[in-house]
């Protein structure tokens, strides 16, 4: 059993390893790689413009069943006026960065993941080393850099579309002045919310970007499968362990921040 | 001293290379002379691919020496290592193309990574290897709508644009119609003539690398067990060779024996 639970330990201690190591790899070879701005703005792209609707649906969404519960549990103490308090914070602080840093996951991590995998599979990114090209360089780095920008921005389009949506159920549905929601909100929202927010997206988008080009990149390593299940198994893999870090992630650094 | 002219540009010495317990390679040695084009041949699974991608750098011997116009691949020495790809290029089997780039962006690739040149200076050696390669025409098409010729023309144009002075072609007509075959032999025997780069192909073709190499090699367990020239090749009695060389005679000679109804000998016997 002690041997059983060493072993998965080392193993445990032996990819987060690899995985810092091949982070940090990809940012060092991305200095001075030629036309690194033409990928960044690709990358972005394939995180940023692709994900928007699923950005916006689930946004609006969120703020309309925050707003409905939000003015239940409140009225029941008299202060629907706080309403704009609740959901600004609960975005702000948790959801906004947590469930859009979980959509991108699920529409551009997922892709990314599949495409290294099968361009590893397909000998692409063996190609590019044999050119005397750095595939940490090409494929990775611009991916990483993209989501330390983007995912900040779509966590502030999400808390966005989110109060939008508690003003609508607050407001529109349930009778709430439109000022006392939306003056509520001024009030307490402060500028380190905003930050955290901000840090929080920033860190999600580096761990789930990295944790899928991982994946990816190493789909030739799958233990369990080759060829097209070892891509499908990858794939699988970095959504499951994308999902789970951004939570526990947002967990420690809520712990360190408040 | 050897004079640079004559000293091959690729020297092999005694590469190991180990899959587990599976012995792949176990002392392969290889010389390939300047502005040749070397052909290794050898059974399925002889190692083969594992040998070319020793020496295109892809896979680390566990053991042996490469040395390139002279000096010596150590695993330590970055610089070396950059200097032999950036005057190396590698066609894979599979062609290895990027298959959500153009034809035009997959030969542009290598130039916009490895070189300083303009953007202009870029497209315009990009649509000049495509006009060698005639593929000038299909310069917006993705590798996905082009036929397997196209394909490989297009790797081809992809490794030749850097201007290299070796190109290792690892089993180039793989799976490959005869008509098609002798198509990408004569295709790699002309480019090379013309663009007088250094070539190492792996194949288990015997008559088409016959007719369109300058030296042949053969891998059998792991070694080289012959080096030559095509005549050498031909004429040589080891029983390696004769058995390789003299499949097809055998072939002819195993179906004769079934259709006198005679039992058959295994051959590795």
């Amino acid at each position: 059993m002690l041997r059983i639970v060493g072993r998965h330990t080392l193993s445990i201690v032996h990819a987060l390893g690899d995985f810092a190591l091949f982070i940090g790899r990809s940012f060092r070879a991305s200095v001075g790689s030629r036309k690194l701005g033409r990928r960044i703005v690709r990358a972005g792209f394939e995180q940023g413009a692709r994900c928007l609707p699923v950005i916006l649906i689930v946004g609006t969404f969120t703020g309309l069943v925050l707003g409905l519960q939000g003015y239940y549990v409140l009225n029941k103490f008299g202060s629907e006026g706080l309403l704009g308090t609740l959901v600004s914070l609960s975005l702000i602080r948790e959801m906004g960065p947590v469930l859009a840093a979980l959509m991108i996951v699920g529409q551009a991590g997922s892709a990314l993941a599949a495409e290294l995998g099968i361009q590893r599979n397909s000998e692409q990114i063996a190609a590019l080393e044999t050119m005397g090209v750095s595939s940490h360089a090409f494929l990775v780095a611009p991916r990483l850099i993209a989501s330390l920008l983007v995912y900040p921005m779509q966590a502030a389009l999400f808390v966005t579309v989110g109060l939008v949506g508690g003003s609508l159920s607050g407001s529109v549905l349930l009778g709430l002045e439109s000022g006392t929601y939306w003056s509520a909100v001024e009030r307490a929202v402060e500028s380190q919310d905003v930050r955290e927010c901000f840090a929080k997206a920033a860190v999600f988008g580096l761990l789930t970007i990295g944790l899928c080009a991982y994946h990816g990149f190493n789909a030739h390593r799958c233990r369990s499968a080759t060829g097209a299940q070892a891509v499908s198994a990858s794939t699988t893999r970095a959504v499951v362990q994308s999902c789970i870090i951004v939570l526990a992630a947002d967990y420690v650094i809520t712990s360190f921040l408040v | 001293m050897a004079d640079a002219a004559t000293e091959p540009l690729l020297h092999v010495e005694g590469l190991h290379k180990r899959f587990g317990e599976h012995a792949v390679l176990a002392g392969a040695s290889l010389d390939v002379p300047r502005g040749r084009l070397v052909t290794v041949l050898g059974r399925s699974g002889a190692g083969k691919s594992v040998f070319l991608k020793c020496l295109a750098d892809v896979l680390q011997p566990d053991e042996g020496r490469i040395c390139f116009d002279g000096r010596e691949l150590k695993p330590g020495d970055a610089a070396v290592r950059a200097e032999f790809r950036r005057r190396c290029s590698f066609l894979f089997q599979s062609n290895a193309l990027f298959d959500s780039l153009t034809a035009l962006e997959n030969v542009a690739l290598p130039l916009e990574q490895t070189t300083d040149l303009s953007d202009k200076e870029i497209t315009e050696r990009s649509l000049e290897a495509l006009r060698q390669l005639e593929l000038d025409g299909h310069r917006d098409r993705y590798p996905g709508q082009m036929s397997g010729g196209m394909q490989k023309r297009l790797a081809l144009a992809r490794a030749i644009v850097t201007r290299p002075e070796l190109v290792l072609f690892d089993e180039p007509t793989a799976g490959l119609d005869p008509l098609r075959r002798n198509a990408v032999f004569a295709m790699i025997a002309k480019y090379q003539r013309q663009f007088g780069f250094t070539a190492v192909v792996v194949t288990h073709d015997v008559p088409e690398a016959l007719v369109a190499s300058d030296r042949v090699a053969l891998l059998d367990k792991g070694r080289m067990c012959f080096e030559g020239t095509p005549a050498e090749f031909s004429a040589s009695s080891d029983g390696v060779v004769c058995d390789f060389r003299d499949s097809t005679d055998a072939l002819g000679r195993t179906l004769a024996a079934i259709r006198r109804g005679e039992a058959l000998q295994p051959e590795d016997s």
